[in-house]
């Protein structure tokens, strides 16, 4: 008559620990997949809210044509009334001008990182090689604010008095102010920035390449730089393009140092204009929505400044799509990077 | 052409050297020279004159409130994903998703993510966290709204941290747990969270320099203002207000902002570097116990 709870008691210990596992294994999965709805209710808002001015300009929002800071200004005095919002709006100069900054400070980056972390693995004494290992990542720790700071009070002060000449400041004067605050500060300043990102990755790369290779190539009478470009940059070439990717999802997004340094004018500086075009003003996409945050309540002027978050999500999600591409040649090897 | 090479690699090298050495002097320099102890007590005022506009112990406030709300939502929300994915991954499909959200979150520039914060905290769902207006418009600004996103920035390093650490830990020392009679969840509480733990403190500490380094979110999402409660209960009352931290006191005294005050926006930065260099060697000494712990290492 006490059968039932009897075999529910001697069945209870490996039954609690079953439940309890399957409890285990339902709650983490749940606040994982809170992390994968998030992402997806990030993507959803932020595209809805962008919308109305994609679909206002269409395609040719992504075009030239016009003065942007103008536009942005007629949006923000658009009217009350939602029938008359206005959504003009060619966002060209802006694109770019994140694209013009990101490339070349990517580009930049990735030469000097390179060479930095060869230096560091291979050829730097070891005396040196401990103090520069903490330095790279303390500099990749900086807040870019920091870096700003730096470029707008000492770099943006520097190009502006003693670089640009009056004759280059009259030559595009009934165009834009040269003041400083330029194309030049800004790439110099992304450079630093994401150099050390790239350094630490590449040396963990190049490191975790197998020492039989390179052994094997010294054994034929390769010399150390030789080893160290074409066999140890070579194989660890994915974990370099995984790097790139990752300062220029870092450059594409970085705001605040960029509406620091960089002039919040939003012109397209046009290369003809000789060695001026580097010191011209610009205006990426994520410091234009920095410097208008104040704008975000009128509404027009918000689904605006959504619409440039919303291409930048995009860029951002392409990237870790080619970031995670570049990664899987380097699992065939067994490189872990 | 092989001493080219040679030449450029010793060349970058130096020049690393050189422009690490010049960053951190400079700021040495500066932040001795600006820095006095009654900028460090006392709270900002809005003043034209310089010398009565003072210090910045609210900002050194926030970045703290919002460094440890940043920090309390993300390590276990990081590190419950970062088991789910290592030891239980089914179904596969999902787990796959899980991983490229997790990626996708940590290419996304912070500046969409405040914005984005900006939306989901002003639904009238969120109201409690920040304060409401008279026609019930949530204004969506407040540390508790900035440090939840905060978080997000946080959280793929610490995922990236402990799944690393988890997959160090070899397979026979889940087996031998399993091997005396221990559940997957007692081995997971017992064996493998003690195992990772240096591993998820250094994630962390990673995380805490991003978050009290970001500005992005805290000038949108924080309001950049003075410490102004929200509500009379004391301490939630201060969360659900705004605030401001170093990060965005540096931005908006320096020439781009509106205080254009560059000797406090250096001394506050100096303040912000000796923060960011104290986590870092946080880091150190973690990863340096974490090498003389993993026995089975060997």
């Amino acid at each position: 008559m006490s059968a039932p709870p009897l075999t529910k008691f001697a069945r209870s210990p490996r039954r609690s620990g079953e439940s309890q596992d399957r409890r285990t294994e339902l709650v983490l999965g749940v606040l994982a997949c809170g992390v994968l709805a998030l992402v997806a209710g990030m993507v959803i808002f932020v595209f809805a809210k962008a919308w109305p001015s994609f679909s206002h300009n269409g395609l040719k929002w992504f075009g030239p044509g016009g003065d942007v800071g103008a536009q942005l200004q007629a949006i923000f005095n658009s009217p009350a009334d939602p029938a008359n919002y206005v959504y003009l709006l060619r966002a060209w100069p802006l694109i770019y001008a994140t694209i013009l900054v990101t490339a070349s400070s990517v580009a930049l980056a990735l030469a000097f990182a390179v060479l930095s972390a060869i230096f560091i693995v291979e050829f730097a004494p070891n005396r040196l090689r401990r103090i520069l290992e903490p330095t790279v990542r303390l500099l990749a720790a900086v807040p870019s604010v920091i870096y700003g700071l730096i470029g707008v009070l000492v770099l943006v002060p520097l190009v502006g008095n003693h670089l640009i000449t009056r004759a280059q400041k009259e030559s595009v004067i009934f165009v834009v102010q040269l003041t400083g605050n330029s194309l030049l500060v800004a790439v110099i300043v992304l450079t630093i920035m994401i150099t050390p990102i790239m350094i630490a990755i590449i040396v963990d790369a190049l490191r975790s390449v197998p020492n039989g290779w390179k052994e094997g190539a010294a054994a034929l009478g390769v010399n150390r730089w030789r080893v160290m470009w074409t066999i140890v940059v070579r194989s660890a070439r994915p974990a370099i393009i995984a790097a790139a990717v990752l300062a220029t999802a870092r450059a594409l997004g970085e705001a605040i140092m960029l509406a620091m340094v960089a002039g919040s004018v939003a012109f397209s500086p046009n290369p003809l204009d000789g060695p001026t075009f580097f010191l011209e003003p610009i205006q990426p996409l994520a410091s234009t929505i920095v410097i208008n945050a104040e704008g975000l309540t009128v509404v027009p002027f918000g689904q605006t400044l959504y619409a440039f978050a919303a291409v930048l999500l995009v860029s951002a999600a392409g990237l870790s799509l080619c970031g995670y591409a570049a990664k899987q040649p380097l699992k065939r090897y067994g490189i872990r990077a | 052409m092989d001493r080219i090479g040679l030449g450029l690699c010793w060349a970058a090298g130096i020049a690393l050297c050189l422009i690490a050495a010049a960053i951190v002097g400079f700021m040495l320099f500066k932040g001795l020279q600006f820095l006095r102890p009654d900028l460090l007590v006392t709270s900002p005022v809005a003043s034209q004159d310089q010398s009565k506009s003072g210090g910045f112990l609210d900002p050194m406030v926030g970045t703290l409130i919002l460094t440890t709300i940043g920090t309390a939502v993300a390590v276990p929300l990081g590190v419950a994903t970062a088991i789910w994915l290592s030891e239980y991954a089914r179904p596969f499909w999902l787990a796959r998703a899980v991983e490229s959200g997790v990626d996708i979150i940590a290419g996304t520039p912070s500046i969409v993510l405040a914005i984005f914060g900006l939306i989901i905290f002003q639904q009238s769902f969120f109201g409690f966290l920040s304060f409401t207006a008279e026609g019930g418009a949530v204004f969506g600004r407040s540390f508790l709204t900035a440090g939840l996103m905060m978080s997000l920035i946080a959280l793929p390093l610490i995922v990236a941290a402990t799944r690393e650490a988890l997959q160090s830990i070899p397979g026979h020392v889940r087996e031998a747990s399993y091997a005396l009679g221990k559940s997957k969840s007692a081995t997971i509480r017992r064996v493998l969270i003690p195992a990772a733990r240096p591993a998820i403190g250094t994630g962390a500490a990673l995380g805490m320099g991003r978050i009290a380094g970001d500005t992005a979110i805290v000038v949108i999402l924080l309001g950049a203002t003075a410490l102004q409660a929200e509500g009379s209960t004391p301490l939630f009352g201060t969360l659900r207000g705004t605030g401001s931290t170093l990060t965005s006191y540096v931005y908006n005294n320096s020439p781009a902002g509106e205080g254009n005050a560059p000797e406090k926006a250096y001394a506050a930065a100096f303040v912000l570097l000796l923060i960011v260099i104290f986590l870092n060697f946080s880091i150190d000494t973690i990863a340096g116990r974490r090498k003389m712990e993993a026995a089975w290492k060997g």
